[in-house]
């Protein structure tokens, strides 16, 4: 479902942030994208929301080589991909009810629409009864699950988590993880890039190991190792 | 789905609008400025037009003869000139009739009519006096007595003084069109970019909003929309506005132009073109506030 062949990414003429990267991740897959800072995750999975595009090689998402996607269709890419930051990116004046309706809004789903699905995303990250609450007033767990209702609203069949837990203590970043495996199991493909080594040792499923730049490590039901 | 777009497009431009009311007064402000320039050149250009018409309305040629030239060989030139398409009338003063206006314009002056009566001919010459139907076929009545077989009895043609006068009106008026056109363009470049900074303030208080918008797979058009619409309200109140404010002055002031320059109604003139007038302005105002919404939001929306 994802393929990178070859992929080079040189910003602006410096070392390179990604280097020869061979890969391929399955439809349903749960990826963790392991390596310490810089290694070049973030970069990776901008490659796949099309943020950046490779220097060298290709990036294909369902078959479609995204380096020949134009700009009017970028839009449509991005609705195929939830993804989740460290910083939650939420809007702080919209309530959570609000925040997710908005990812719908601005697509043009109609009000019906978002009435019967928002707060049924809302129920799957179990924050139903927080809908009318602002983000400011939730725990840094539960923003990340707002963030994460939002990803999900558009059925996307991947989520691209980038250091989802990097702001969080113990206890969240446990809800956050198990909250990505249940909807891993619910059928969509996530690719959670970390430098966590707890939460990539606890998880048991495949890790790719990124270190400045080069794909050194993919093992199934792999470790943190460096 | 096109119309719930739509809704919520308009819906967020009439937001930024209200949200920041103090920068859309000062962005309609300017660009009311712009057009109030432009009705301002428009109705100038109306009056100086007027005015050069109706001065090429009094211009005339005087045909001026030797002393010694048979009165029956002017009047028969007479004849000739009526008959020609251009000529709508001939007078003809003799060197009598000459003399005589000369002594009643004069009567004051005594040195002057002692030494006239000094002498013991008439020394004014006879002349023909001829208007043409428009300005520019005098040029034509010109060649016409410079012919030959008149050469002899024609002294002088006095058109070119006139034509001086005219020219120079022609000018001005021109001269003052083209520093209008650039006074509006200065503006208009000034209200593009007041509009623009306005925008792109607006927009500021929108990033976080645009770059979920972005994240979440918002069309482009989508995250357009709202600052186009907020672009083509300041353009259009200030079309309004201009309209509001011309009108009643116009009401004021065209009388007294009028009664200045009796051919000039800049009034009726703004009356029998309100409809141009107004998709001038409309025109202007939503293309100046359209063009810098659309370079304000340029750069949030590459990639
Ligand atoms: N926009 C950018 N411009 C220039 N260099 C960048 C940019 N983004 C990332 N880099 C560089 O690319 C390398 C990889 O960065 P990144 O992909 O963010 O790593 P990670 O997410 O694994 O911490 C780093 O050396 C970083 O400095
Ligand atoms: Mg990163």
């Amino acid at each position: 479902m994802i393929h990178f062949d070859s992929v080079s990414k040189i910003y602006n003429g410096n070392c390179a942030a990604l280097e020869d990267i061979n890969l391929r991740i399955k439809a349903k897959e749960f990826i963790s994208l392991a390596g310490p800072s810089g290694a070049g995750k973030s970069t990776l999975l901008k490659l796949l929301i099309c943020e950046e595009k490779p220097t060298q090689g290709k990036v294909f998402l369902d078959k479609q080589n995204l380096s020949l996607v134009k700009p009017k269709d970028l839009p449509a890419i991005r609705r195929k991909i939830g993804m989740v930051f460290q910083d939650f990116r939420l809007l702080a004046n919209r309530t959570i009810y609000e925040n997710v309706a908005f990812a719908m809004e601005v697509v043009g789903g109609t009000n019906d629409e978002i009435k019967q699905d928002v707060p049924q995303v809302l129920d799957v990250v179990g924050l139903a009864d927080k809908a009318e609450y602002f983000p400011n007033h939730l725990s840094g767990g539960e923003k990340q699950r707002v963030a994460i209702a939002r990803a999900l609203i558009h059925r996307p069949s991947v989520i691209l988590a980038d250091e989802p837990t990097g702001n969080l203590d113990l206890l969240n970043t446990w809800d956050i993880v198990k909250l990505l495996l249940k909807i891993n199991e619910l059928g969509t493909t996530i690719i959670l890039a970390t430098h966590n080594r707890e939460v990539i040792n606890n998880l048991g499923r495949r890790v790719i190991t990124l270190d400045k730049g080069k794909l050194i490590r993919d093992e199934e039901k792999g470790r943190y190792i460096l | 789905m096109f119309k719930t777009n739509l809704i919520r497009i308009l819906k967020t431009g009439f937001q930024n609008f209200w949200r920041n009311s103090w920068l859309s007064i000062a962005t309609i402000s300017v660009i009311f400025l712009t057009l109030s320039v432009i009705t301002a050149l428009v109705l100038l250009n109306v009056v100086s037009q007027s005015v050069v018409a109706n001065l090429q309305n009094k211009v005339d040629i005087s045909a001026y003869f030797h002393t010694q030239t048979p009165e029956d060989d002017i009047l028969d030139l007479r004849k000739h000139l009526v008959d020609l398409p251009e000529v709508e009338a001939v007078n003809y003063i003799s060197r009598e009739d000459a003399l005589e206006s000369f002594r009643e314009k004069h009567d004051d002056n005594e040195i002057l009519m002692q030494s006239i009566a000094e002498l013991n001919d008439n020394p004014l010459q006879a002349s023909l006096n001829i208007k043409s139907h428009t300005a520019s076929q005098y040029q034509g009545i010109v060649s016409f007595l410079e012919k030959d077989e008149y050469k002899s009895m024609v002294d002088k043609i006095n058109y070119h003084q006139n034509k001086e006068v005219i020219e120079r009106v022609s000018s001005l008026a021109a001269n003052i069109g083209t520093g209008g056109i650039a006074a509006s363009l200065i503006l208009a470049l000034m209200a593009i970019f007041v509009t623009f900074n306005t925008i792109r303030l607006t927009m500021y208080n929108w990033k976080d909003e645009i770059s979920v918008m972005r994240l979440v797979g918002a069309g482009n058009w989508y995250i357009r929309g709202p600052f186009l619409v907020e672009g083509v309200i300041y353009g259009l109140l200030a079309a309004l506005a201009s309209l509001i404010i011309s009108y009643p002055l116009l009401y004021l002031v065209s009388p007294k132009i009028t009664s200045f320059l009796p051919e000039v109604d800049l009034l009726y003139f703004f009356e029998a073109n309100i409809w141009q007038i107004i998709a001038l302005l409309i025109i202007v105002g939503v293309a100046l506030g359209c063009i810098s919404s659309a370079i304000a939001i340029r750069r949030y929306l590459r990639a």
